[in-house]
């Protein structure tokens, strides 16, 4: 029972994790390939503070708004750069905070920091707070979706030039969905510090934002429940099959170049074709 | 007549605007005013610069010199999308619909704009009634309500300048551009639009219209701004200045004259149109 409740605190992670990546990927177009800094950023306050002696439920709040602010600043870029090298600027982000964590001492550098914990709460009163906060936040982007905000991030992912004509203000948009975006990341993040109760720099490099991605990727880019569903099967992946674990940057990899290369719908957008092969843009709202 | 037009305060003012992009001069020190109220033509043969005229009026092309001022504020150096919340309004010459979404929902994000003006504004409303309402309308006077529900990618091009024209309306502008409204339809429809474009006019709404069919150019527009080769070469009462001669030269003669025989279409209105003046 222990295995089965530790495995769906993981996979319920990883689908927070991945809905967050949505919202700026998904929903607003600014493609991220260095989200894992903001779990890691997020992980990382959590445990810091812990170990000061905060308790668990006030570090949350703290891990989502150093993630958002710092999320902001790196939105700032996708104002100045377009989408191929937002890619590799959010690269590098990923590749500088893994950097600078091997370097820093006070956050335990190579080694990471292990022994986190006292989130007061039994294993399986954890997972129902991570079920619990998963499913909050999918909600929030369904009330999203179907909010003005919805509808000028949409539009703000296919053509930001025709939304300025419109008088849309952009830039804030953009940054808006960093934020709240980072912000979720930053509360998978502290989820996922106290789950493993060990965190260190591997955790939370390139491979992970790679992972991440082909999540919302194959899930559908921008539909909710098709990334709740491709987040919860592929992160279960691992633990099903010892040898994807080892190989996860080829797998991932290659499942997110394959979904780009033949349905860029994702398998949200598969099963529309499938079922209504005529009238699959025709629709009001994806 | 046109001393009382000046005694009014110009509603839009174009001092000395020059457009570089690299070595190329699009617009060369051109000057104009738009008064309130008034429906302004801007023609001119083609390439000659007038897109890139009103694009840099709504910023969407950054002016190398001169100076842009709406209702006595100045405009250079602010955003596309404060210059359009300051009540300006662009119909493109390339329609760019989102294909993504219906007809009626592409008018009702425009006509949205008091529900988007800031992010946590646009997070705290979800409905849009009222902006369906208003977009539908919009559909209806542009004359194409019926395909509202349909999708754009499937449209051919004269629904799509409609829609584009619906849009920009949906802003409920001060100052409407229109680049081409008409390109796309028969002359039909082209006679009913240009009436809907007086009608607008007629309710209060000052507008520039950029147009090649200059039978209807002639119909509807107060006073006339001819560009060619990013110049101006006339300004004044349509009549006047269609028998310019550098107007006439403009239209059919010297360098213009090869350009204009590949676009034969607009030789022929250019002609018809100076040849009804003549007649
Ligand atoms: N973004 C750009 N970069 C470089 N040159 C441009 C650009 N936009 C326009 N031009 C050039 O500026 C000149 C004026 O073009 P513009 O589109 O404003 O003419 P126009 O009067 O609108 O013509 P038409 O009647 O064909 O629409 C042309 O020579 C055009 O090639
Ligand atoms: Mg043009």
């Amino acid at each position: 029972m222990d295995y089965e409740i530790s495995l769906l605190t993981t996979m319920s992670i990883s689908v927070l994790f991945a809905l967050s990546l949505n919202l700026i990927t998904g929903f607003c177009g600014q493609i991220s390939l260095g989200h894992a800094t903001f779990l890691g950023i997020g992980a990382y306050v959590t445990a810091l503070l812990g170990k000061a002696g905060l308790p668990f439920l006030a570090t949350l709040p703290l891990s989502m708004l150093l993630a958002g602010a710092i999320g902001a600043v790196v939105g700032l870029a996708s104002l100045r750069v377009r989408a191929d090298f937002l890619a590799v600027t959010t690269m590098g982000v990923g590749f500088l905070f893994v950097g600078i964590i091997r370097q820093q001492d006070w956050l335990g550098g190579e080694l990471g920091i292990s022994g986190i914990g006292g989130s007061g709460l039994s294993k399986t009163g954890f997972m129902l707070l991570a079920l619990l906060s998963t499913a909050a936040v999918a909600a929030l982007c369904l009330y999203i979706r179907a909010s003005w905000m919805g509808r000028v991030f949409n539009g703000v992912a296919e053509d930001e030039d025709t939304m300025r004509v419109l008088g849309i203000d952009v830039p804030r948009y953009k940054l808006a969905a960093f934020a709240i975006g980072t912000a979720l990341a930053g509360l998978a993040g502290a989820l996922y510090a106290h789950h493993l109760q060990f965190i260190g720099p591997d955790s939370f490099g390139f491979v992970e934002s790679v992972t991440v991605l082909s999540m919302v990727v194959v899930g559908g880019i921008g539909s909710v429940p098709g990334v709740v569903i491709a987040a919860a099967l592929l992160s279960a992946l691992p633990a099903w099959f010892q040898f994807i674990g080892d190989y996860k940057l080829l797998v991932y990899g290659g499942l997110l170049f394959l979904m780009m290369r033949f349905s860029p719908g994702g398998m949200a957008g598969l099963m529309s074709r499938f079922f209504n092969p005529v009238q699959t843009s025709a629709k009001g709202e994806r | 007549m046109n001393m009382t037009d000046q005694a009014v305060a110009p509603l839009l003012r174009i001092a000395d605007v020059t457009v570089r992009f690299g070595g190329l001069t699009a617009i060369d020190r051109v000057s104009f005013d738009v008064h309130p109220g008034e429906l302004l033509g801007l023609i001119g043969p083609n390439g000659a610069g007038k897109t890139t005229m009103m694009r840099s009026i709504t910023g969407v092309v950054r002016t190398t010199a001169g100076g842009v001022e709406l209702d006595g504020v100045r405009l250079d150096g602010m955003p596309i999308e404060r210059r359009i919340r300051c009540g300006l309004s662009l119909s493109q010459q390339l329609v760019k619909p989102f294909r993504g979404m219906s007809l009626l929902a592409n008018v009702a994000l425009a006509a949205g704009s008091a529900k988007t003006s800031s992010p946590l504004k646009s997070l705290l409303h979800l409905s849009r009634r009222e902006e369906l309402a208003v977009a539908r309308e919009m559909l209806e006077r542009v004359g194409i309500a019926q395909h509202a529900e349909q999708n754009p990618a499937i449209q051919p091009l004269g629904i799509l300048k409609r829609l584009e024209m619906a849009r920009a309306l949906a802003l409920r502008p001060r100052v409407l551009l229109l680049d081409e409204p008409l390109a796309g339809l028969n002359s039909k429809e082209a006679n009913a639009l240009s009436s809907t474009i007086q009608d607008i006019n007629r309710q209060g709404v000052t507008i520039v219209l950029i147009e090649h069919n200059l039978g209807e150019v002639m119909r509807i527009c107060s006073r006339l701004v001819v560009l060619d080769n990013g110049r101006k070469i006339a300004e004044g009462a349509p009549r006047v200045v269609m028998n310019d001669p550098a107007v006439r030269a403009a239209y059919l003669g010297g360098d213009t004259l090869a350009s204009a025989a590949a676009d034969q279409s607009d030789t022929t209105t250019a002609c018809a149109a100076l040849g009804g003046q003549h007649a």
